[in-house]
């Protein structure tokens, strides 16, 4: 191994964390998104060069902080998936930059900008360090630098409501990361040790001995982080925290926050407490599989009727995730790899979305879906943007979106689940009607006031949009990249055994 | 002369015993209770003791809003640094061995000294920016 493949394991932490203090301590509008662009691209071609090389030595990679060696010291464990989850997370904010500068310049006042970018470098930071910890509490720490930063994000949105929803979004997040130290807590009193990979050792006699500790934090466990990722009945703080968050935090957030907590599960479900714990002893897998169904339907029917286009894609979200934790549910080869690409698939949809509605608040300083009449007349590339990365929202052949269900679909019938298949269709017909909702009044209504005198955003604002809508077309046609390396994912975390 | 004068010369004479009494923690944080963050807070009573007696405003002149702001990440960007070394020399970040190849545990010493000003500027910072914050509430 070359220095820098050596040093690869910790760069992604390390480049944001010192991008957010240089930011801060320079504090200039300009300066600071210039620096923000500069160590968001280092940190994801970091990210891709890992995942390489991950992929290419087959095995996981650790790295000890410090020195000091395992179990005690912290150690950085990277394998396929969370590699993955690293492009995801950094690939996302890479082409999120160019796009921002304009963006935040429009929507948050100029001596806060500079503390934006900051905190967008730690949120970016701390989602990083979640992924790439493999020390359970160092994992919680990341999960806090990563909300106090998500939470600052929030709050400088434009409207006065962002406030209450970030206050909402601190209230539950703060439950949530307490149930996970508990959780922790009890996980170190039965094992001893806090190195994920040490405490999957050692569980399987811990259990034996003391079965009602491991089980009471695993409960713990999957509550925290269900309050985290937003799992149907736990998802109230997301609609706000979307809707009032600045366009480019919104945009950033949905698709990468969730995400990493998605990660965070499937990583204590499978690699920590492992299937046989998991899905034997307690009714996960189908407490998983309701909550997911009743995140896919209720949700995609709350997005229907809201006013709020930005709501409207929050709730969608909801919904999306719901397709994420059925494949958990599932847990077979097919449902894992599904709900690992949709990681994936939904990153980029979402984003292409949120991205899009920034660029029409941008334009028009609105988000009323009836105000948005005529918009696809006055900003067509916009507008087909936010069609086309709508379709893969619902799954068309041919998108990103499309892809997972396959998989999630497949899973399902290995399964014998029959009825699932015809929920995950009935669920995307609705995120038709949503969509649908949209295209009419874009296309089919004469221009409103709002949008009489709107044009297409500045070209750097556009050309983001348009990478990233041509990307979920791309990935929907072309899955060696993602539905392979997630089949890979799956088949690791499962044990090989598929 | 206001009618505060024993405060005023008390505290003036008071303040750099503080200051001492900040560092002693700070450098002795090896071998008894403190470190960086105890004598960052200490350093920063000192300033809030001196701004209660003779105002905010003097107190901005020793020590600038601007300034204060810009230490908080310099602390951090100090502690982080501090790492640095390892990284570059091929061994593993934050492995503090480096300050002393010969002698790994007097590497770990300096290390964790330097880790600790980090704290203690940023602890400092910090503290002064949120009195500033408070002080300033319903003035302008």
């Amino acid at each position: 191994m070359t220095a820098l493949e050596h040093q690869l394991p910790v760069l992604p932490v390390l480049i944001p964390l010192f991008g957010a203090l240089l930011t801060g301590f320079l504090s200039r509008g300009t300066v600071s998104w210039l620096l923000a662009l500069i160590f968001s691209w280092a940190t994801a071609a970091v990210s891709v060069l890992l995942l390489v090389t991950v992929l290419r030595l087959g095995e996981p990679i650790s790295y000890v902080m410090g020195n000091w060696g395992v179990p005690w010291g912290i150690e950085y464990r990277v394998d396929t998936l969370n590699a993955f989850v690293l492009v995801i997370v950094t690939g996302i904010g890479a082409v999120l930059m160019p796009y921002a500068r304009k963006s935040v310049a429009f929507e948050i006042a100029s001596h806060q900008q500079a503390w934006f970018y900051t905190m967008y470098l730690i949120c970016l930071a701390g989602l990083l360090g979640i992924t790439v910890s493999g020390d359970a509490f160092n994992v919680f720490v990341f999960m806090e630098v990563s909300s106090l930063a998500t939470y600052v994000l929030i709050a400088l949105g434009h409207n006065r409501r962002a406030l209450l929803a970030s206050f909402q979004y601190l209230i539950v997040g703060t439950i949530g990361a307490t149930f996970y130290v508990i959780g922790i807590a009890l996980l170190y009193l039965v094992t001893g040790s806090l190195n994920l990979h040490d405490i999957a050792g050692l569980l399987g006699d811990a259990y034996n001995t003391y079965p009602r500790p491991v089980l009471t934090a695993l409960a713990f466990l999957v509550a925290g982080i269900s309050l985290k990722l937003a799992l149907f009945p736990l998802h109230l703080w997301l609609p706000n925290a979307y809707a009032y968050a600045p366009s480019m935090a919104a945009a950033f957030l949905a698709g990468t926050a969730t995400k990493v907590a998605v990660y965070l599960l499937i990583r204590i479900l499978f690699s920590i407490f492992g299937i046989a714990i998991v899905f034997t002893t307690l009714p996960i897998a189908d407490v998983l599989l309701v909550l997911s169904i009743a995140a896919m339907a209720i949700a995609s029917l709350a997005a229907v009727f809201q006013e709020n286009a930005k709501r409207m894609l929050a709730y969608s979200s909801v919904a999306q995730i719901g397709y994420i934790t059925l494949g958990i549910g599932l847990h077979n080869q097919s449902g894992l790899t599904g709900s690992i690409v949709h990681l994936f698939n939904h990153a980029v949809t979402k984003s292409a979305l949120f991205m899009c509605l920034g660029a029409i608040v941008y334009r028009t300083a609105n988000m009323r879906l009836t105000n948005l009449a005529g918009i696809g007349r006055k900003m067509p590339l916009t507008t087909a943007a936010f069609v086309l990365a709508g379709l893969s929202i619902i799954g068309v052949p041919g998108t990103a979106g499309f892809v997972s269900k396959w998989y999630l679909a497949v899973g399902a019938i290995e399964r014998g689940y029959w009825p699932l298949v015809f929920l995950i269709v009935a669920s995307s017909l609705i995120a038709v009607l949503y969509i649908g909702r949209f295209v009419e009044v874009a296309y089919f209504r004469e221009p409103s006031e709002a949008c009489e005198s709107a044009y297409e955003p500045p070209t750097s604002m556009l050309i983001p949009i348009l990478v990233l809508s041509a990307a979920t077309v791309y990935f929907g046609i072309d899955t060696r990249a993602t539905a392979d390396i997630a089949a890979i994912a799956a088949r690791f975390l499962l044990g090989g055994a598929n | 002369m206001r009618r505060d004068l024993i405060l005023r010369i008390v505290t003036k004479l008071v303040l750099p015993f503080i200051l001492l009494f900040a560092l002693y923690v700070h450098f002795h944080g090896d071998f008894g209770p403190g470190g960086g963050f105890q004598a960052g807070v200490i350093a920063a009573g000192m300033l809030i003791l001196h701004s209660i007696v003779f105002g905010v405003r003097s107190t901005k002149h020793i020590a600038p809003q601007g300034l204060v702001e810009a230490m908080i990440p310099l602390g951090v960007l100090i502690y982080a640094s501090v790492g640095i070394p390892a990284l570059i020399s091929g061994r593993n970040f934050l492995d503090y061995g480096v300050f002393d190849p010969h002698h790994t545990p007097h590497g770990h010493h300096l290390g964790i000294l330097m880790v600790e000003s980090g704290v203690l500027i940023t602890v400092f910072s910090t503290m002064l920016a949120i009195f500033y914050a408070f002080s300033e509430r319903g003035r302008s």
